[in-house]
């Protein structure tokens, strides 16, 4: 999980491409350790369910729902999470 | 309870406990609920963080200290400056006694992701208690915790509160007021080859057995930058680091994660084992349908400037009340006491140098207050990081993030305020940025400047192409900041770890009393931080230009002037100022506007010979008495290009003591606040020069 994501792609789609309001779970990270460690602080970890709720008025960050908060982060670092659509 | 067996003497003791949470979830409302305002606020030694201390006392009058650690979502150490909550919490800060317990405050709505600080906390094996806070919001969204089995999952007491109507704080004193804090009962699990590794090397470091196992933990998951810096710099300690993380790392484990996942999954656990949550609902929640509006493309931003353009207005209208006031009042004690007092030197001090010294910090108080007001409302009802949330895309553009904005935004009031603001810029790369550019937001000491050098340049034109001047020159001032921030984080403030992770906490009712208590906090830190120094640098200045005295008392007060230390500075720095189109007597409102800029006026005044109440910057008087000045050779000395120029200058240019002292503060160091007059003066000295040069080379004068 920790190496590049040309040679170990983790499974599903990146956080990015998910639309307003849709569920999804974490299933994998394709991001250096201290970039990750730093989102599984917040709390997403792989297995947790969040939800795409909202885009910023100028196309970045993101806002999303996990463990019943809601978080904003740059499309940046939510390519680099991968989930799969519940 | 046990209170009857205990010795007294114990009872007399001063407990140290500090309080801990997440940004969001009450921490300070449990701070100032318990201490009032027997606070006290300063800085760490050697770092920028922020200490506040307050006093209370327990149920049966025992003495405590209350140390309010920074509101943080991690005790993870990733800069030297983030360590002090763990030196605090592990009893090794300089000159702060170890501590006796802890207060972790949770926000129940939000239990998840606040039990990860928690179980970080119970890893230290500090006795605590956790204060389970809003549980009112939370059983009105229909969460339902178990406190009992909470309890018994965490190890520690817990304590349900609604620290905004005081519930729960009488047995929060009476589970700190008893004799013998009990510690943790266990700590969350870790991964095996993990807790392996910390043993191994909690054996070898020379700290005390409790401290020794967290120590080996924090060390273990730190990165090379910062274990150099924590380790103390002992390389066997470096050391065995390395070679424990190898090991993890060859069989596949980054320490960190691995932890932070370990505690998730325990938080898993605890999590399903005491909360009743309802099923997901269908329909929108509050907070939902507000950000619906606020967030909206179009609506979003109708609010979001129709907000700061309440915000401006009030700080530049409803200021200006109790800013007369100041001002009659001071003008008012000076002339009351220069009739009075025998003529001396003390008096010339007084009347000329402390007074107008005290009222020239004081002027800017209510502008500050409703500055922090506006702020204080708008971060306590959670629109402050909608802002963020809604600037981020545009601030990231020159590398800065989008709680920068509020910051730099506040800088057009002062850039004090707004430069003390920045502390919730977390990447400290990010934050030194802000910090840089912040003095070139036009901020309100600037516009008596602008005024009288557009009334010098375009008299009797109309109100629509004054105001179109004034605005490119707040512009100059926004793009120039972009530029240099872009810079700054292109080379030598380049962060690689920078992200955004911003919380949208619920919209909720802000609190006036924590809006007050803010205000007045902040208000005491501009006073004492930036007071002191304009004070003391005014008076510095009344000296330069009151010294030598003339020979013949009916002298001038321009020729006085003339002859004046300031005077005589003036000239010696016309060569430096002359390829700019100054001579010495704008030298002099340079000099004398150091310590703040609005003083070029008054100067500008003096050097004149213009009195009383014609000195302001709108007065015909000295605006015609500037425009017919000619020099030596007969031509004019506020050409255009020179007016232009000179406002150039204003808008770059660093001229302000005060902020120099915060900045110093802000930063904990000389080097910034050095770098920052150099790289300003330096701009505003090249501004100057380009329009002046560069207007004469394409034929205009």
């Amino acid at each position: 999980m920790n190496r590049p994501a040309s040679r170990h792609p983790a499974p599903g789609v990146s956080l990015a491409t998910l639309g307003a309001r849709q569920l999804a779970r974490i299933t994998g990270f394709d991001l250096p350790p201290e970039r990750r460690a730093r989102l599984l602080e917040m709390g997403l970890t792989t297995g947790a369910e969040i939800q795409m709720i909202r885009v910023a008025p100028l196309g970045d960050p993101i806002e999303i729902e996990v463990r019943g908060y809601r978080l904003s982060l740059r499309k940046r670092e939510a390519r680099g999470i991968r989930v799969a659509c519940l | 309870m046990s209170a009857v067996e205990e010795p007294p003497q114990l009872h007399r003791k001063l407990r140290h406990i500090a309080i801990a949470g997440n940004p969001n979830c009450g921490k300070s409302t449990i701070f100032n609920a318990l201490t009032g305002l027997r606070q006290k606020v300063g800085n760490y030694p050697g770092v920028t963080v922020e200490r506040k201390v307050g006093r209370f006392r327990g149920i049966h009058g025992e003495p405590m200290s209350l140390l309010d650690l920074p509101g943080s979502y991690s005790l993870q150490v990733r800069a030297p400056d983030e360590a002090v909550s763990r030196d605090v919490l592990l009893g090794r800060e300089a000159g702060m006694p170890p501590l006796d317990a802890v207060i972790a405050v949770v926000d129940a709505s939000n239990l998840e992701r606040n039990l990860y600080l928690v179980a970080q906390l119970l890893d230290l094996n500090l006795p605590m208690v956790v204060v389970l806070n809003m549980v009112d919001m939370a059983e009105k969204a229909g969460i339902h915790i178990d406190v009992e089995a909470l309890e018994a999952e965490l190890g520690v007491p817990v304590i349900p509160v609604v620290a905004t109507q005081g519930k729960g704080l009488l047995a929060l004193k009476t589970a700190l007021s008893r004799e013998s804090l009990p510690q943790p009962a266990h700590r969350p699990p870790m991964p095996e080859l993990i807790e392996r590794e910390v043993r191994l090397l909690a054996e070898k470091l020379p700290a005390k057995p409790r401290v020794a196992f967290p120590e080996a933990l924090l060390l273990l998951t730190l990165h090379d930058r910062v274990l150099e810096d924590l380790a103390e710099h002992n390389p066997e300690t470096v050391d065995a680091v390395h070679a424990a993380q190898e090991r993890l790392r060859a069989a596949g484990i980054d320490p960190l994660c691995a932890l932070v996942e370990a505690r998730y999954e325990w938080i898993n656990t605890v999590y399903a084992n005491t909360v009743r949550k309802p099923a997901k609902r269908k329909g929108l929640s509050f907070s939902d349908r507000m950000d619906r509006f606020l967030t909206h493309r179009i609506w979003g931003w109708v609010v979001f400037l129709g907000a700061m353009t309440l915000m401006f207005l009030s700080i530049f209208t409803l200021a200006q009340i109790p800013m007369d006031w100041i001002d009659a009042g001071i003008h008012a004690l000076a002339g009351w006491l220069g009739h009075h007092l025998p003529p001396s030197q003390v008096r010339d001090l007084l009347v000329d140098g402390v007074i107008p010294g005290v009222g020239g910090v004081l002027i800017f108080l209510p502008q500050i207050m409703i500055l922090y007001f506006f702020l204080g409302l708008l971060e306590d009802s959670g629109y402050m990081a909608r802002a963020a949330f809604m600037m981020d895309r545009f601030m990231s553009m020159v590398g800065l993030h989008g709680k920068s904005f509020i910051p730099l935004l506040s800088s057009f009031a002062c850039a004090i305020p707004g430069i003390m603001a920045a502390r919730t810029v977390e990447n400290r790369q990010d934050r030194i940025a802000t910090i840089l550019v912040a003095p070139l937001m036009s901020c309100s000491a600037r516009i008596p400047v602008y005024t009288l050098m557009i009334a010098v340049l375009l008299p009797g034109t109309s109100a629509l192409v004054k105001a179109g001047m004034m605005l490119g020159l707040y512009l100059l001032g926004i793009v120039t900041a972009f530029l240099v921030a872009w810079f700054f984080k292109k080379t030598f403030l380049k962060s690689e770890t920078s992200m955004l992770l911003l919380e949208l906490p619920p919209y909720r009712k802000p609190s006036l009393r924590s809006v007050a208590l803010c205000m007045k906090e902040r208000a005491g830190l501009f006073v004492t931080r930036a007071g002191t120094v304009i004070l003391s640098l005014s008076i510095l200045l009344w000296a330069l230009v009151t010294y030598p005295k003339p020979a013949t008392p009916d002298t001038s007060r321009a020729d006085a002037m003339a002859q004046s230390y300031a005077g005589r500075m003036g000239r010696v720095i016309e060569p430096a100022i002359r390829p700019l189109g100054y001579d010495w007597k704008i030298g002099v409102g340079l000099i004398s506007s150091f310590a703040a800029r609005e003083v070029f006026v008054g100067t500008m005044a003096i050097v004149y010979n213009i009195d009383g109440a014609e000195k302001d910057a709108g007065s015909p008087t000295l605006r015609d008495t500037m425009r017919s000045e000619l020099r030596p050779d007969g031509t004019p000395v506020f050409t255009p290009l020179v007016c232009i120029g000179l406002m150039v200058f204003y808008v770059l240019a660093m001229q302000c003591i005060g902020t120099v002292a915060v900045v110093h503060r802000e930063t904990n160091s000389w080097r910034w606040p050095v770098i920052q007059i150099a790289l300003l003066t330096t701009l505003a000295w090249v501004g100057a020069f380009a329009v002046f040069q560069g207007g004469h080379l394409l034929g205009f004068h």
